[in-house]
Parts: structure tokens; C-alpha cells; sequence
């Protein structure tokens, strides 16, 4: 009963200092927040014009599917590149108070969580200028995205911990999910490669998977079964191997820093 | 009930020069075979603490003695479970907090009032605890309509009345502090003395690093006397006192 409470207390105190954060990045800004949902609509605009022209797509599918797939793409490689340096950052934090470790990517999990709120306000709107339908099924993007959370708090808790001992990963990351960008399908679409190439890029691809149990609820179409699969079963092995390491590992962090 | 209790305890802190710390040395050493990088994959650590081996019982006051870079910050940090102890282990039943940096966790663009709920969850207590221990905070801390305003804003007096007022309201069975907490002006002073004595009153077992030995005669009635991560003497304060004040 007692590690209940420690929980839900250090899940508060990651919320805590999750929302603060934010609320410091856009203190004394007038529109606060805001300004993301305004940046990303230019950004998905720009490149939805350009694009638009080039994959004429019928029913304005395109600027839709572009939308959410950056959306996304912001909160998973978010998430992804502030996790590698969640303890080197928190170092202050971690070395005078033994708080566990995992609050410090909670907190930047959910932080990431209301940059991401914000910026799907657009989608509604998109979805109204389209002339695609969706119906209930779209919260089965809400399972989507709660899978792919899980998979990204596993990720980052092992990147945390590694790019504190190496110090050069937290570049090598960066450039990785740079290059994912390509690779994955949110400015081309899936149907636009040969279906060799497509999947063989799709298949061995864990973005492809984690954006497909999102993104295509959120497009009125149902996701295929083997991305819900995979998005599961890397959750649960990674969240056990993660387990395991930090059993052996999570004293040494300190030591680290 | 309290304790503490050490079992042949050490802490190596490994130094990581640029080198050893890049992947690119680890890999050129894999491929080298470890004989090109003697000097970096030597992995050099500094012995913090060596083998400390004693407990501490529910009621008593220890005082840590020694000069700088004993190892007493150190300990204070294995006692709060920052360290985990390299070699051999560390028992400890009871709540411990520690005062060490009372100011850790203020954010200088958040007002009072928001920090004062920012420090308190980094202390262990919850919004409702926070909450209901609110007005006595602000009213502690002498802020006034200040509690609204922004922290970076504050005279460093303020600032640390205010972490002083949120920092020591909390309960712990075992109480970790570096120096003892004074802040503020004569007025202020005088109070928060008095509820440092209402703090050290409910804990169960204090440890005090000092360099003052007017301080450790007064609160403690044993001394740990450090000395390059080792205990030199351990032992009543009178006793330690005298061997190490001279």
C-alpha cells in the first residue's frame, strides 16, 4: 500500500514539474503556449502546399495524413531526443535527492504530452477542409498513442541512462531520427513506393508501426493488425528489459553525472 | 523506530576525462585491444568513503567533523540514498531528508506561491499536505503579497526566507543537514531558530556536518570525526571535541 502512494506521489511530482515547465517556457509571452499550435500550422501549411501539388491526392487525404504525421513525429522524437538528456539535466535534482529516476522522464513525457495537445488542435481543423469522414474509431487512437507512450518511456529511460555515461549518443540520436524522418512515411505516402521497397521500409520500421496505430484511426481507417502487434510486444519486452537493466544499473547513474 | 546502519560501506567516484567518456575511445580501445588507451581505460577513481562500518540509533545526535573533502558531504548523500555504496551496504529504517541545498528545485521565474508547491513535492509531500500547510508557510515567511509576485524579483534574503519557511516544514524520523540554517534578519532570525529546535525536537535521528564547534557541542551528543574517507574517531562529543578542536 505504502510504494502505492510513493507511486502516485512521484507521479504527481513528475506532472508538477512537467506543467512548470512549460508554464516557464512561455512565461510573460502573451499568447503563451499557443505559439506552438501557430508554428506548427505554418509548418504543416508550407510543406502541405508544396507537397499537396506534387502527390495530387483525391479528397484533400493528403494534407490530412501530413498533418498527423507530424504531429506525432514532433511528440515521438520530442520525447526521444529530450530523453537522452533527461538525467543530465536533472543532475542537480538527482544528485542531492534520491528520487527515482523514472520521474525524470515522466516529467518530460508529460511535458511533451501538452506540446502535443496543442498542436492537435489543427487537426480538427484540417479534418473539416478534407472530405474524409471519421466516426468512433478514432479514439482507438487514444490506445495508439498510449502504446506508443509506453514505448517511448522505455526508449528514452535507456537513452537517458546510456548518454549519461557516453556523452556523444545524445548527437548520434539526433541525426538517427533525422534520417527516420524520411524514412517513415508522414510527407510521402505508403502507397507511393514500390511494394518491395515499401515493406521492407514499413516492416523493420518502429515509427512506421507507432504512427500507423495513430494516425490512421485519426483518418478513418483501421490500422493494420501487425502494427498493433509489434507496438505491443516491443512495449512489453522493452519495458521488462528496461526493468532488468535498471535493477542492475540505476545506483550507478549518480556516479555518472 | 530509526537506524542506520553501515556495513563496510565505500563509495569510488570514477572520473571520466573527456577520453574514457566518448564511445569513440571505447570503440578504438575494443579495436586496439585496450594497448593504445592504457592511460584513459585505467579507469581512475577517487575513494571517497572507505569501509565505514557503525550504525546509528533511534535518539542520537551525530555531528561530522573533518576537514574539507573528508568525505562528510558524502556520507550525508549515502545517508539520503543519493549514493548507493560501492562496496558493502547501508541499512537504513525511517524517513530521511535531508536540508542540504534548501533552495534546490526554486524556480526563479515562478512566483512564491508556485514554488512553494515545486519545493514541497521535491520534499516528499503531496498537493493536499502542501495545501493545508499553506498559510503558515506564507505567513512563516514574512512575504506578504510578494508570495504572487516572481521569485527572481525577491532580495536574496526573501528568497531564502522562503525556502527556509517550505523546507522545514516536514517531519522526518531521520534528519540529514550540511551547517545549520540561518537566514534573514534579527527578527527573522530568532524564529527560525525556534523552529529548528521544533524540528530537531520531533526527528529521531539527526546528522550534522559542522565545522563550528560551538555548533556541534550544542546539538549533538556523538561525533563522527572523518579524515580521508575514513573514520578517525568515533566517539561522545566531548571526547571527539577536544581531539579534534583541540
Amino acid at each position: 500500500m505504502s510504494s502505492y502512494f510513493e507511486l502516485r506521489k512521484n507521479i504527481a511530482l513528475a506532472i508538477l514539474l512537467g506543467s512548470q515547465d512549460i508554464k516557464g517556457r512561455y512565461r510573460r509571452s502573451v499568447i503563451g503556449p499557443f505559439w506552438l499550435t501557430i508554428s506548427m500550422s505554418i509548418l504543416i501549411s508550407c510543406i502541405g502546399i508544396i507537397f499537396g501539388q506534387m502527390f495530387q491526392t483525391p479528397d484533400n487525404t493528403y494534407i490530412v495524413f501530413l498533418s498527423a504525421g507530424i504531429i506525432f513525429w514532433n511528440f515521438f522524437t520530442g520525447v526521444l531526443n529530450e530523453g537522452c538528456i533527461a538525467f543530465i539535466n536533472s543532475e542537480k535534482i538527482i544528485r542531492q535527492l534520491p528520487i527515482p529516476l523514472f520521474v525524470h522522464i515522466f516529467r518530460l513525457i508529460w511535458r511533451n504530452l501538452l506540446v502535443l495537445i496543442h498542436n492537435i488542435l489543427i487537426f480538427p481543423m484540417i479534418l473539416v477542409f478534407s472530405d474524409i469522414d471519421i466516426g468512433l474509431e478514432a479514439f482507438l487512437a487514444l490506445l495508439g498513442l498510449l502504446l506508443v507512450s509506453i514505448n517511448l518511456a522505455w526508449t528514452s529511460m535507456l537513452l537517458a541512462l546510456i548518454c549519461t555515461r557516453y556523452r556523444d549518443l545524445p548527437q548520434v540520436i539526433a541525426s538517427l531520427l533525422q534520417v527516420s524522418f524520411y524514412l517513415t512515411p508522414i510527407i510521402w505516402l505508403p502507397s507511393m513506393l514500390s511494394e518491395r521497397l515499401g515493406q521492407s521500409l514499413y516492416f523493420f520500421n518502429p515509427f512506421f508501426h507507432f504512427l500507423e496505430i495513430i494516425r490512421s484511426p485519426l483518418m478513418g481507417q483501421t490500422p493494420d493488425p501487425s502494427s498493433w502487434v509489434f507496438s505491443a510486444a516491443t512495449g512489453f519486452l522493452g519495458c521488462l528489459f528496461t526493468f532488468l537493466i535498471f535493477k542492475r544499473l540505476h545506483g550507478r547513474v549518480v556516479y555518472w553525472l | 523506530m530509526a537506524r542506520i546502519y553501515l556495513d563496510n560501506a565505500a563509495i569510488e567516484i570514477p572520473i571520466f576525462n573527456a577520453n574514457s567518456r566518448s564511445l569513440k575511445s571505447k570503440l578504438i580501445q575494443l579495436a586496439s585491444g585496450g594497448k593504445l588507451f592504457t592511460d584513459t581505460s585505467g579507469r581512475i577513481t577517487v575513494r571517497a568513503l572507505e569501509n565505514l562500518t557503525f550504525s546509528i540509533n533511534d535518539g542520537e545526535r551525530v555531528g561530522l567533523v573533518g576537514h574539507n573533502g573528508a568525505g562528510k558531504s558524502t556520507l550525508l548523500r549515502l545517508l539520503n540514498g543519493v549514493y548507493t555504496p560501492t562496496h558493502g551496504q547501508i541499512h537504513s529504517q525511517g524517513q530521511v531528508t535531508s536540508l542540504i541545498d534548501i533552495s534546490l528545485g526554486i524556480d526563479h521565474e515562478a512566483t512564491g506561491r508556485e514554488n512553494i508547491y515545486l519545493r514541497g513535492a521535491l520534499l516528499g509531500l503531496n498537493k493536499k499536505e502542501i495545501y493545508a500547510k499553506l498559510d503558515e508557510i506564507i505567513s512563516f515567511s514574512e512575504l506578504g503579497d510578494f508570495i504572487d509576485m516572481p521569485v527572481r524579483t525577491y532580495s536574496s534574503g526573501m528568497h531564502l526566507r522562503l525556502a527556509f519557511s517550505v523546507s522545514t516544514l516536514i517531519n522526518p524520523e531521520i534528519l540529514l543537514m550540511d551547517e545549520w540554517l540561518s537566514v534573514g534578519d534579527e527578527n527573522f532570525k530568532h524564529k527560525a531558530e525556534v523552529r529548528m529546535h521544533e524540528l530537531l525536537e520531533s526527528t529521531k535521528i539527526l546528522v550534522l556536518a559542522s565545522h563550528s564547534r560551538q555548533l556541534i557541542e550544542k546539538t549533538c551528543s556523538r561525533v563522527l570525526w572523518l579524515e580521508h574517507g575514513k573514520i578517525k574517531m568515533d566517539g561522545p562529543v566531548e571526547v571527539v571535541t577536544k581531539m579534534y578542536f583541540g
